[in-house]
């Protein structure tokens, strides 16, 4: 107990003389050697930090560590965000970490989570993961909730979509759901790039609120009603 | 006893048997030549190559119908097909994409049909209240279509047809 009050004590002296050093004018040093020095310095900083922040943002820094490559990267091979016709492939930062500066800040700074338990196994063999896919997962997935599909959007964006080239179901769908803001992206198109895990429970996007359950819906589906009506005229 | 009072050959019998082996060799004899005369027909495989280790250039995939419009069964008892693209569907122990949209609390919002009531009954006939374990893995059954030839011409007659005269 009295080593741990001159400790705090020791550190507390150091602090105040470390302040006592900065807060007074340099004795010695020239001011354009301390601003420009400052301001090469502060590039230097800060160029380093981007690009640490860039490596860090890679899928081949993802898959780095075996929990990443084995199970999730492995998963995501068989899918159509990988290979497809056209070639466009995203990689895991496209779709887990925002584009924006400060979104991304923040995504990172809770990144740090991931650290921790990288260090401490909390995933580290596959039955831990399968474990823990269910809780893993629902945290993606309010994310993207809260954020309105941010990540999804920053590919496929709801304006230059051409409803004319989709299939009639998705087309109705979406413009029941996603043109009224009714629903977002990741509410009905969970499990496009990784396995799912335990689905019990998890309602689709597409189910009824509880209070329209069996409630006439004609004004829904007028798209229906329209093209009755134009086959019965004569 | 076995082999008991099993007959003494005699000289007759062995001298019998004798010729009857000589005919027999011949006669394969002649056999084998009318064989290589007339060389055997084997039908041609219906995928791959003639020569089993030969490279086989692979045909491009054939285009899922997606159409959405329900077919008429060829049988009372065929389990319908699949109108749509299932590519990525994820049907396993965790996850059934059929169901989300096919089960009978979704069908409201999705606008898909349910399941129909069998898949409700399990094999000792008792009604449940959500799919039958031995009906969860749909594309046991149901299929999707694809526009690809048929690789034989199908001879099929519809039940109602059989017996009558066109």
């Amino acid at each position: 107990m009295v080593n741990l009050k001159a400790l705090i004590l020791a550190a507390w002296r150091l602090v105040v003389r470390f302040w006592r050093t900065i807060s007074r004018p340099s004795a010695y040093l020239p001011l354009g050697f301390l601003t420009l020095g400052g301001f090469i310095c502060g590039v230097i900083f800060w160029g380093g930090f981007n690009t640490a922040l860039e490596i860090t943002n890679t899928e081949k820094f993802c898959t780095s560590c075996h929990e990443m490559r084995d199970n999730v990267y492995q998963e995501l091979q068989q899918t159509v965000h990988f290979t497809n016709r056209s070639g466009v492939r995203a990689t895991c930062p496209d779709c887990h970490v925002p584009h924006q500066w400060t979104d991304k800040i923040a995504r990172k700074m809770q990144a740090s989570k991931e650290v921790w338990g990288k260090i401490f196994g909390t995933i580290s063999t596959r039955e831990k993961f399968l474990d823990m896919r269910l809780t893993l997962a629902k945290h993606e997935w309010a994310r993207l909730e809260a954020n309105d599909s941010l990540e999804c959007r920053n590919c496929h964006s709801s304006v230059a979509m051409d409803f004319t080239k989709q299939t009639r179901r998705a087309a109705d769908i979406h413009s029941r759901y996603l043109l009224t803001g009714q629903r977002t992206c990741i509410d009905c198109h969970k499990g496009i790039a990784h396995q799912l895990p335990d689905m019990t429970g998890v309602e689709p996007g597409w189910k009824e609120a509880p209070e329209l359950q069996g409630k006439d819906q004609t004004s829904l589906h007028l798209a229906d009603q329209l093209r009755a009506y134009t086959a019965s005229l004569p | 006893m076995r082999g008991q009072d099993r007959p003494r050959l005699s000289a007759l019998s062995l001298l019998m048997i004798v010729v009857a082996a000589c005919a027999g060799s011949s006669l394969a004899v002649i056999g084998a030549g009318s064989q290589e005369a007339a060389p055997v027909t084997l039908v041609p495989r219906l995928t791959g190559t003639a020569d089993p280790m030969a490279q086989n250039s692979i045909p491009p995939l054939d285009r899922p119908i997606v159409d959405d419009m329900r077919r008429m069964r060829n049988y009372p008892e065929q389990p319908p097909i699949i109108p749509h693209s299932i590519d990525g569907y994820q049907l396993t122990l965790n996850a059934n994409r059929c169901l989300e949209c096919h089960k009978r609390e979704f069908t409201e919002g999705s606008g898909a049909p349910m399941i129909s009531v069998t898949h409700f009954q399990d094999r000792d006939g008792q009604v449940l209240a959500d799919v039958t374990p031995r009906r969860y893995f749909c594309t046991e059954c149901h299929v999707q279509q694809t526009d690809a030839r048929p690789l034989v011409p199908n001879n099929f007659v519809d039940a109602d047809d059989v017996g009558r005269k066109k």
